[in-house]
Protein backbone atom coordinates (compact mmCIF):
# COMPACT_ATOMS: atom_id res chain seq x y z
CA UNK A 1 0.00 0.00 0.00
CA UNK A 2 1.30 3.69 -1.03
CA UNK A 3 2.89 5.25 2.01
CA UNK A 4 2.47 8.76 3.66
CA UNK A 5 5.54 10.62 3.25
CA UNK A 6 7.33 12.29 5.64
CA UNK A 7 9.53 15.36 4.29
CA UNK A 8 12.09 17.56 6.33
CA UNK A 9 12.64 20.86 4.65
CA UNK A 10 15.79 22.79 4.49
CA UNK A 11 16.35 26.67 4.06
CA UNK A 12 19.67 26.85 2.47
CA UNK A 13 21.54 30.09 2.02
CA UNK A 14 25.05 30.40 0.89
CA UNK A 15 25.46 26.89 0.52
CA UNK A 16 24.82 26.58 4.33
CA UNK A 17 21.65 25.23 6.48
CA UNK A 18 19.68 28.57 7.85
CA UNK A 19 17.88 28.66 11.36
CA UNK A 20 18.54 27.08 14.14
CA UNK A 21 19.41 23.45 14.02
CA UNK A 22 19.78 21.20 17.04
CA UNK A 23 21.00 17.76 15.92
CA UNK A 24 23.01 15.71 18.05
CA UNK A 25 25.93 13.84 16.43
CA UNK A 26 26.19 15.92 13.83
CA UNK A 27 29.74 17.02 13.25
CA UNK A 28 28.97 19.50 11.10
CA UNK A 29 25.56 21.02 11.72
CA UNK A 30 24.85 23.70 9.48
CA UNK A 31 26.12 21.10 6.36
CA UNK A 32 22.88 20.07 4.17
CA UNK A 33 24.39 17.36 2.97
CA UNK A 34 25.35 16.02 6.60
CA UNK A 35 21.52 16.99 7.73
CA UNK A 36 20.17 15.58 4.80
CA UNK A 37 22.01 12.12 5.25
CA UNK A 38 20.80 12.20 8.56
CA UNK A 39 16.99 12.65 8.34
CA UNK A 40 17.37 10.04 5.15
CA UNK A 41 18.74 7.45 8.00
CA UNK A 42 16.37 8.74 10.42
CA UNK A 43 13.34 7.13 7.75
CA UNK A 44 12.79 10.43 5.86
CA UNK A 45 10.83 9.65 2.73
CA UNK A 46 11.79 12.81 0.96
CA UNK A 47 13.67 15.77 1.53
CA UNK A 48 13.35 19.05 0.21
CA UNK A 49 15.76 21.83 -0.02
CA UNK A 50 14.85 25.64 -0.68
CA UNK A 51 17.55 27.98 -1.78
CA UNK A 52 16.98 31.48 -0.05
CA UNK A 53 19.91 33.11 -1.65
CA UNK A 54 19.45 35.97 -3.48
CA UNK A 55 22.53 36.64 -4.84
CA UNK A 56 24.12 35.52 -8.59
CA UNK A 57 27.34 33.48 -6.45
CA UNK A 58 25.11 32.06 -4.01
CA UNK A 59 23.05 30.49 -7.06
CA UNK A 60 26.02 28.80 -8.41
CA UNK A 61 27.19 27.54 -4.66
CA UNK A 62 23.63 26.07 -4.60
CA UNK A 63 23.76 24.56 -8.08
CA UNK A 64 27.34 22.75 -6.28
CA UNK A 65 25.30 21.84 -2.91
CA UNK A 66 23.09 20.00 -5.56
CA UNK A 67 25.09 18.13 -7.35
CA UNK A 68 26.80 16.79 -3.64
CA UNK A 69 23.16 16.41 -2.05
CA UNK A 70 22.45 13.89 -5.00
CA UNK A 71 25.93 12.00 -4.66
CA UNK A 72 25.38 10.87 -0.80
CA UNK A 73 21.71 10.89 -0.27
CA UNK A 74 19.53 7.54 -1.90
CA UNK A 75 16.16 8.97 -1.69
CA UNK A 76 14.18 11.38 -3.56
CA UNK A 77 14.96 15.00 -3.01
CA UNK A 78 13.19 18.42 -4.00
CA UNK A 79 14.99 21.40 -4.49
CA UNK A 80 12.95 25.04 -5.19
CA UNK A 81 13.55 28.93 -4.90
CA UNK A 82 14.92 31.23 -7.31
CA UNK A 83 13.56 29.19 -10.58
CA UNK A 84 12.29 31.45 -12.92
CA UNK A 85 12.80 29.52 -16.74
CA UNK A 86 13.23 26.34 -18.20
CA UNK A 87 17.27 27.16 -17.96
CA UNK A 88 17.13 26.75 -14.21
CA UNK A 89 15.11 23.66 -13.99
CA UNK A 90 17.34 22.44 -16.14
CA UNK A 91 20.52 23.22 -14.43
CA UNK A 92 19.46 21.21 -10.73
CA UNK A 93 17.77 18.61 -12.57
CA UNK A 94 21.42 18.15 -14.12
CA UNK A 95 23.13 18.49 -10.79
CA UNK A 96 21.30 15.61 -9.66
CA UNK A 97 17.68 16.91 -8.12
CA UNK A 98 14.71 14.77 -8.83
CA UNK A 99 12.10 17.52 -8.22
CA UNK A 100 11.80 21.26 -8.63
CA UNK A 101 9.47 23.52 -6.83
CA UNK A 102 8.30 26.64 -8.24
CA UNK A 103 5.91 29.28 -6.61
CA UNK A 104 6.10 33.19 -7.54
CA UNK A 105 7.64 32.50 -11.31
CA UNK A 106 4.61 30.22 -11.85
CA UNK A 107 2.30 32.67 -10.45
CA UNK A 108 3.83 35.38 -12.94
CA UNK A 109 4.09 33.20 -15.70
CA UNK A 110 1.57 30.23 -15.41
CA UNK A 111 2.97 28.52 -19.10
CA UNK A 112 6.32 27.85 -17.12
CA UNK A 113 4.21 24.96 -15.89
CA UNK A 114 3.62 24.05 -19.41
CA UNK A 115 7.09 24.22 -20.39
CA UNK A 116 8.23 22.08 -17.73
CA UNK A 117 6.12 19.25 -17.55
CA UNK A 118 6.32 19.11 -21.75
CA UNK A 119 10.04 19.00 -21.25
CA UNK A 120 10.82 17.04 -18.23
CA UNK A 121 7.44 15.78 -17.08
CA UNK A 122 4.69 16.21 -14.50
CA UNK A 123 6.63 14.66 -12.20
CA UNK A 124 9.15 16.82 -12.11
CA UNK A 125 7.02 20.01 -11.43
CA UNK A 126 6.18 20.34 -7.72
CA UNK A 127 3.54 23.56 -7.49
CA UNK A 128 4.30 25.54 -4.04
CA UNK A 129 1.82 27.83 -3.19
CA UNK A 130 1.74 30.22 0.06
CA UNK A 131 -2.24 30.87 1.04
CA UNK A 132 -4.18 32.97 3.26
CA UNK A 133 -7.40 32.47 4.57
CA UNK A 134 -9.01 36.23 4.21
CA UNK A 135 -12.32 37.87 4.27
CA UNK A 136 -12.48 36.93 0.18
CA UNK A 137 -11.26 33.46 0.82
CA UNK A 138 -7.98 31.45 0.28
CA UNK A 139 -5.72 33.72 -1.37
CA UNK A 140 -2.32 33.29 -3.00
CA UNK A 141 0.74 35.17 -2.05
CA UNK A 142 3.87 36.03 -4.26
CA UNK A 143 7.38 36.71 -3.02
CA UNK A 144 7.99 34.43 0.36
CA UNK A 145 4.13 35.79 1.56
CA UNK A 146 4.93 39.20 1.29
CA UNK A 147 2.58 40.25 -2.00
CA UNK A 148 -0.98 39.30 -1.88
CA UNK A 149 -2.53 38.68 -5.52
CA UNK A 150 -5.95 37.90 -6.08
CA UNK A 151 -5.50 34.43 -6.89
CA UNK A 152 -7.77 32.02 -5.03
CA UNK A 153 -6.18 28.96 -3.63
CA UNK A 154 -8.28 26.68 -5.19
CA UNK A 155 -8.78 27.67 -8.83
CA UNK A 156 -5.15 28.32 -9.09
CA UNK A 157 -3.95 25.02 -8.00
CA UNK A 158 -6.90 23.91 -10.53
CA UNK A 159 -5.02 25.41 -13.27
CA UNK A 160 -1.57 24.02 -12.05
CA UNK A 161 -2.88 20.62 -12.17
CA UNK A 162 -4.53 21.04 -15.59
CA UNK A 163 -1.47 22.46 -16.76
CA UNK A 164 1.05 19.86 -15.86
CA UNK A 165 2.17 20.26 -12.26
CA UNK A 166 2.80 16.71 -10.78
CA UNK A 167 2.30 17.96 -7.31
CA UNK A 168 1.07 20.67 -5.02
CA UNK A 169 2.72 21.28 -2.06
CA UNK A 170 0.35 23.91 0.36
CA UNK A 171 1.54 26.22 2.67
CA UNK A 172 -0.85 27.65 4.92
CA UNK A 173 0.29 31.37 5.79
CA UNK A 174 -2.04 31.37 8.91
CA UNK A 175 -0.86 27.79 10.36
CA UNK A 176 2.86 28.31 9.28
CA UNK A 177 5.33 28.89 12.35
CA UNK A 178 2.31 28.95 15.18
CA UNK A 179 2.40 24.66 15.69
CA UNK A 180 -1.16 24.35 16.28
CA UNK A 181 -2.00 21.72 12.98
CA UNK A 182 -2.14 22.04 9.68
CA UNK A 183 -5.24 23.58 7.63
CA UNK A 184 -7.10 20.64 7.28
CA UNK A 185 -9.89 21.72 6.18
CA UNK A 186 -8.43 23.37 3.42
CA UNK A 187 -6.61 20.84 2.61
CA UNK A 188 -9.11 18.19 2.39
CA UNK A 189 -10.77 20.48 -0.20
CA UNK A 190 -7.84 20.55 -2.42
CA UNK A 191 -7.50 17.06 -1.98
CA UNK A 192 -10.89 16.77 -3.12
CA UNK A 193 -10.79 19.13 -6.15
CA UNK A 194 -7.60 17.79 -7.34
CA UNK A 195 -6.73 14.48 -8.74
CA UNK A 196 -2.33 15.05 -8.24
CA UNK A 197 -0.63 14.39 -4.73
CA UNK A 198 -1.36 17.22 -1.85
CA UNK A 199 1.80 18.03 0.43
CA UNK A 200 0.54 19.57 3.58
CA UNK A 201 2.75 22.20 4.85
CA UNK A 202 2.90 24.96 8.05
CA UNK A 203 1.61 24.43 11.01
CA UNK A 204 2.98 21.18 12.66
CA UNK A 205 3.83 21.05 16.76
CA UNK A 206 2.95 17.74 17.38
CA UNK A 207 2.61 13.74 16.21
CA UNK A 208 -0.91 14.02 16.45
CA UNK A 209 -0.90 17.57 13.75
CA UNK A 210 0.92 15.04 10.99
CA UNK A 211 -2.28 12.24 11.87
CA UNK A 212 -5.05 14.44 11.16
CA UNK A 213 -3.07 16.12 8.07
CA UNK A 214 -3.37 12.59 6.82
CA UNK A 215 -6.59 11.75 7.77
CA UNK A 216 -9.04 14.78 8.36
CA UNK A 217 -6.59 16.95 5.53
CA UNK A 218 -6.13 14.14 3.36
CA UNK A 219 -2.83 14.86 2.32
CA UNK A 220 -0.09 12.58 0.52
CA UNK A 221 2.48 13.97 2.42
CA UNK A 222 3.59 16.22 5.59
CA UNK A 223 6.31 18.50 5.22
CA UNK A 224 8.27 20.40 8.29
CA UNK A 225 10.95 21.99 9.41
CA UNK A 226 11.75 23.19 13.08
CA UNK A 227 9.96 20.13 15.07
CA UNK A 228 12.75 18.09 12.89
CA UNK A 229 15.47 20.44 13.47
CA UNK A 230 14.88 21.06 16.81
CA UNK A 231 14.61 17.72 17.88
CA UNK A 232 10.67 18.39 19.06
CA UNK A 233 10.00 15.06 17.09
CA UNK A 234 12.43 12.28 15.79
CA UNK A 235 11.17 10.86 12.63
CA UNK A 236 11.45 6.93 13.77
CA UNK A 237 8.91 7.99 17.26
CA UNK A 238 6.49 10.15 14.28
CA UNK A 239 6.41 6.60 12.45
CA UNK A 240 5.66 4.41 14.74
CA UNK A 241 3.05 6.54 16.49
CA UNK A 242 1.62 7.49 12.61
CA UNK A 243 1.52 3.46 12.17
CA UNK A 244 -0.61 2.64 15.95
CA UNK A 245 -2.72 5.05 14.47
CA UNK A 246 -3.67 3.11 11.18
CA UNK A 247 -1.56 5.47 9.06
CA UNK A 248 0.83 3.25 6.34
CA UNK A 249 4.30 4.64 6.42
CA UNK A 250 7.36 3.30 5.70
CA UNK A 251 8.77 1.98 8.82
CA UNK A 252 12.93 1.59 8.07
CA UNK A 253 16.08 0.49 10.23
CA UNK A 254 18.58 2.67 11.75
CA UNK A 255 20.78 1.09 9.25
CA UNK A 256 19.15 2.28 6.51
CA UNK B 1 36.98 -4.28 -11.34
CA UNK B 2 33.93 -4.79 -13.01
CA UNK B 3 32.95 -2.52 -16.52
CA UNK B 4 29.38 -0.94 -15.68
CA UNK B 5 28.15 1.05 -18.71
CA UNK B 6 24.96 3.49 -18.32
CA UNK B 7 23.28 4.10 -21.59
CA UNK B 8 23.55 7.87 -21.74
CA UNK B 9 20.29 9.73 -23.84
CA UNK B 10 17.80 12.35 -23.19
CA UNK B 11 16.43 10.79 -19.75
CA UNK B 12 16.10 12.75 -16.54
CA UNK B 13 17.92 10.38 -14.33
CA UNK B 14 21.31 9.09 -15.48
CA UNK B 15 23.00 11.16 -12.88
CA UNK B 16 21.14 9.74 -10.24
CA UNK B 17 22.25 6.15 -11.25
CA UNK B 18 25.75 6.98 -11.56
CA UNK B 19 25.48 8.44 -8.29
CA UNK B 20 24.50 5.48 -6.28
CA UNK B 21 26.66 3.11 -8.61
CA UNK B 22 29.02 5.35 -6.86
CA UNK B 23 27.79 4.60 -3.78
CA UNK B 24 28.51 1.20 -4.09
CA UNK B 25 32.24 1.72 -4.94
CA UNK B 26 31.80 0.93 -8.63
CA UNK B 27 32.76 4.05 -11.25
CA UNK B 28 30.26 3.65 -14.12
CA UNK B 29 30.75 5.05 -17.87
CA UNK B 30 27.70 6.98 -19.19
CA UNK B 31 28.11 6.45 -22.84
CA UNK B 32 25.85 5.91 -26.15
CA UNK B 33 29.25 4.83 -27.44
CA UNK B 34 28.11 1.05 -29.10
CA UNK B 35 31.72 -0.17 -28.54
CA UNK B 36 31.62 0.46 -24.85
CA UNK B 37 28.40 -0.42 -24.19
CA UNK B 38 29.09 -3.79 -25.93
CA UNK B 39 32.21 -4.56 -24.36
CA UNK B 40 30.74 -3.63 -20.55
CA UNK B 41 30.24 -6.43 -18.20
CA UNK B 42 26.95 -4.89 -17.16
CA UNK B 43 24.30 -2.56 -19.11
CA UNK B 44 22.23 -0.04 -17.30
CA UNK B 45 18.49 1.41 -19.10
CA UNK B 46 17.75 3.86 -16.86
CA UNK B 47 14.40 6.47 -17.53
CA UNK B 48 12.39 8.92 -16.84
CA UNK B 49 10.84 11.10 -19.86
CA UNK B 50 7.97 10.12 -22.32
CA UNK B 51 7.90 6.58 -23.90
CA UNK B 52 7.54 7.80 -28.24
CA UNK B 53 10.13 10.48 -27.55
CA UNK B 54 12.47 8.81 -26.35
CA UNK B 55 12.08 5.91 -28.62
CA UNK B 56 12.45 8.06 -31.58
CA UNK B 57 15.94 9.09 -29.74
CA UNK B 58 16.88 5.37 -29.75
CA UNK B 59 15.95 4.64 -33.05
CA UNK B 60 17.71 7.79 -34.23
CA UNK B 61 21.25 6.87 -32.51
CA UNK B 62 21.14 3.10 -33.66
CA UNK B 63 20.67 1.91 -29.81
CA UNK B 64 17.48 0.21 -30.83
CA UNK B 65 18.66 -2.38 -32.02
CA UNK B 66 21.94 -2.77 -30.37
CA UNK B 67 19.98 -3.14 -26.80
CA UNK B 68 17.87 -6.10 -27.97
CA UNK B 69 21.58 -7.13 -28.88
CA UNK B 70 23.10 -7.32 -25.69
CA UNK B 71 24.74 -10.23 -24.40
CA UNK B 72 25.56 -9.16 -20.66
CA UNK B 73 23.05 -8.67 -18.27
CA UNK B 74 20.89 -5.71 -18.64
CA UNK B 75 18.93 -3.57 -16.48
CA UNK B 76 16.18 -1.18 -17.39
CA UNK B 77 15.18 1.16 -15.16
CA UNK B 78 11.34 2.65 -14.59
CA UNK B 79 10.73 4.17 -18.63
CA UNK B 80 13.96 1.73 -18.87
CA UNK B 81 11.40 -1.24 -18.18
CA UNK B 82 8.47 -0.02 -20.13
CA UNK B 83 10.66 0.40 -23.37
CA UNK B 84 12.08 -2.93 -23.18
CA UNK B 85 8.30 -4.12 -23.73
CA UNK B 86 6.75 -4.82 -26.86
CA UNK B 87 4.57 -1.68 -26.95
CA UNK B 88 3.07 0.85 -24.82
CA UNK B 89 0.30 3.25 -24.28
CA UNK B 90 2.34 6.49 -23.91
CA UNK B 91 2.16 7.15 -28.12
CA UNK B 92 0.81 10.19 -29.86
CA UNK B 93 -1.95 7.75 -31.31
CA UNK B 94 -2.14 5.87 -28.31
CA UNK B 95 0.76 3.20 -28.55
CA UNK B 96 4.24 3.25 -29.13
CA UNK B 97 6.07 0.34 -30.43
CA UNK B 98 9.03 -0.19 -27.93
CA UNK B 99 12.23 -2.61 -28.15
CA UNK B 100 9.80 -6.11 -27.57
CA UNK B 101 12.24 -8.03 -25.10
CA UNK B 102 9.37 -8.91 -22.94
CA UNK B 103 6.27 -9.24 -25.27
CA UNK B 104 3.74 -7.34 -23.57
CA UNK B 105 1.84 -4.46 -23.57
CA UNK B 106 2.63 -0.96 -21.59
CA UNK B 107 -0.96 0.29 -20.19
CA UNK B 108 -1.59 3.51 -18.26
CA UNK B 109 -3.17 3.88 -14.95
CA UNK B 110 -6.75 4.24 -15.34
CA UNK B 111 -8.13 5.30 -11.80
CA UNK B 112 -11.20 3.73 -10.10
CA UNK B 113 -11.83 5.70 -7.16
CA UNK B 114 -11.20 9.49 -6.09
CA UNK B 115 -7.97 8.55 -4.11
CA UNK B 116 -6.42 6.60 -6.90
CA UNK B 117 -4.00 9.56 -8.01
CA UNK B 118 -2.06 9.34 -11.04
CA UNK B 119 1.04 9.57 -11.17
CA UNK B 120 1.40 5.99 -8.58
CA UNK B 121 4.36 8.53 -6.90
CA UNK B 122 6.35 7.28 -3.50
CA UNK B 123 7.17 4.49 -1.48
CA UNK B 124 5.50 1.45 -1.95
CA UNK B 125 5.48 -2.13 -1.43
CA UNK B 126 6.37 -4.59 -3.35
CA UNK B 127 5.93 -8.77 -2.46
CA UNK B 128 5.74 -12.08 -4.59
CA UNK B 129 9.91 -11.49 -5.18
CA UNK B 130 11.00 -15.10 -6.98
CA UNK B 131 14.50 -13.89 -8.56
CA UNK B 132 18.49 -13.46 -7.37
CA UNK B 133 17.49 -9.67 -8.61
CA UNK B 134 15.78 -9.32 -5.74
CA UNK B 135 17.58 -11.30 -2.59
CA UNK B 136 17.77 -10.29 0.46
CA UNK B 137 14.90 -8.23 0.17
CA UNK B 138 11.62 -8.73 2.38
CA UNK B 139 8.43 -9.39 1.03
CA UNK B 140 6.56 -5.93 1.40
CA UNK B 141 9.55 -4.14 1.27
CA UNK B 142 8.95 -0.03 0.83
CA UNK B 143 10.45 1.67 -2.88
CA UNK B 144 10.51 4.70 -4.47
CA UNK B 145 8.10 4.57 -7.77
CA UNK B 146 6.49 7.05 -10.14
CA UNK B 147 5.21 6.13 -13.07
CA UNK B 148 1.45 6.97 -15.15
CA UNK B 149 1.71 3.45 -17.12
CA UNK B 150 2.94 0.05 -15.73
CA UNK B 151 3.14 -3.57 -17.40
CA UNK B 152 0.80 -6.42 -16.24
CA UNK B 153 1.91 -9.59 -14.44
CA UNK B 154 3.34 -11.52 -16.79
CA UNK B 155 5.31 -14.58 -16.95
CA UNK B 156 8.23 -12.71 -17.17
CA UNK B 157 7.19 -11.17 -13.97
CA UNK B 158 9.45 -11.30 -10.99
CA UNK B 159 8.13 -8.87 -7.93
CA UNK B 160 4.68 -7.47 -7.99
CA UNK B 161 2.94 -4.40 -6.62
CA UNK B 162 -0.59 -3.19 -6.22
CA UNK B 163 -1.93 -0.07 -7.39
CA UNK B 164 -5.11 0.57 -8.52
CA UNK B 165 -4.36 -3.04 -9.70
CA UNK B 166 -1.75 -5.44 -9.37
CA UNK B 167 1.35 -4.93 -11.60
CA UNK B 168 4.82 -5.95 -12.60
CA UNK B 169 7.58 -3.96 -10.09
CA UNK B 170 9.96 -6.04 -11.58
CA UNK B 171 10.76 -8.52 -14.79
CA UNK B 172 13.42 -10.95 -15.89
CA UNK B 173 14.01 -12.66 -19.11
CA UNK B 174 17.49 -14.56 -20.01
CA UNK B 175 19.62 -11.69 -19.62
CA UNK B 176 17.36 -8.95 -19.38
CA UNK B 177 16.36 -7.41 -16.36
CA UNK B 178 14.29 -4.32 -15.00
CA UNK B 179 12.52 -2.59 -12.55
CA UNK B 180 9.26 -0.23 -12.04
CA UNK B 181 10.75 1.33 -9.29
CA UNK B 182 14.00 3.28 -8.82
CA UNK B 183 16.38 1.22 -6.92
CA UNK B 184 18.52 3.70 -6.70
CA UNK B 185 16.34 6.18 -4.53
CA UNK B 186 15.15 3.27 -2.52
CA UNK B 187 17.15 3.83 0.40
CA UNK B 188 18.93 0.84 1.47
CA UNK B 189 16.78 -1.73 -0.10
CA UNK B 190 16.84 -0.04 -3.97
CA UNK B 191 20.89 -0.52 -2.84
CA UNK B 192 20.55 -3.94 -2.27
CA UNK B 193 18.60 -4.44 -5.85
CA UNK B 194 21.80 -2.56 -7.45
CA UNK B 195 24.24 -4.56 -5.32
CA UNK B 196 22.22 -7.85 -6.58
CA UNK B 197 22.33 -6.82 -9.92
CA UNK B 198 26.38 -6.32 -10.15
CA UNK B 199 26.70 -9.62 -8.30
CA UNK B 200 24.84 -11.81 -11.09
Amino acid sequence: MLAKRIIPCLDIKDGQTVKGINFVNLRQAGDPVELGRAYSAQGADELTFLDITASFEGRKTFTELVKRIAANINIPFTVGGGINELSDVDRLLSAGADKISINSAAIRNPGLIDEIARHFGSQVCVLAVDAKQTEKGWKCYLNGGRVETDKDLFLWTKEAQDRGAGEILFTSMNHDGVKNGYANEALANLSDHLSIPIIASGGAGKKEHFRDAFVIGKADAALAASVFHFGEINIPDLKLYLCSQGITVRQTKSSD
Amino acid sequence: MEKVAIIKYNAGNVCSVDYALRRLGIEPVVTADKETLLAADKVIFPGVGEAETTMNFLKAQGLEQMIKDLKQPVLGICLGLQLMCSRSEEGVNGTVDCLNIFDIEVKKFIPKRHEDKVPHMGWDTIGHLEDDLLKGLNEEDFVYFVHSYYAPLCDYTIAQADYIQPFSAALHRDNFYATQFHPEKSGRVGAQVLRNFLDL
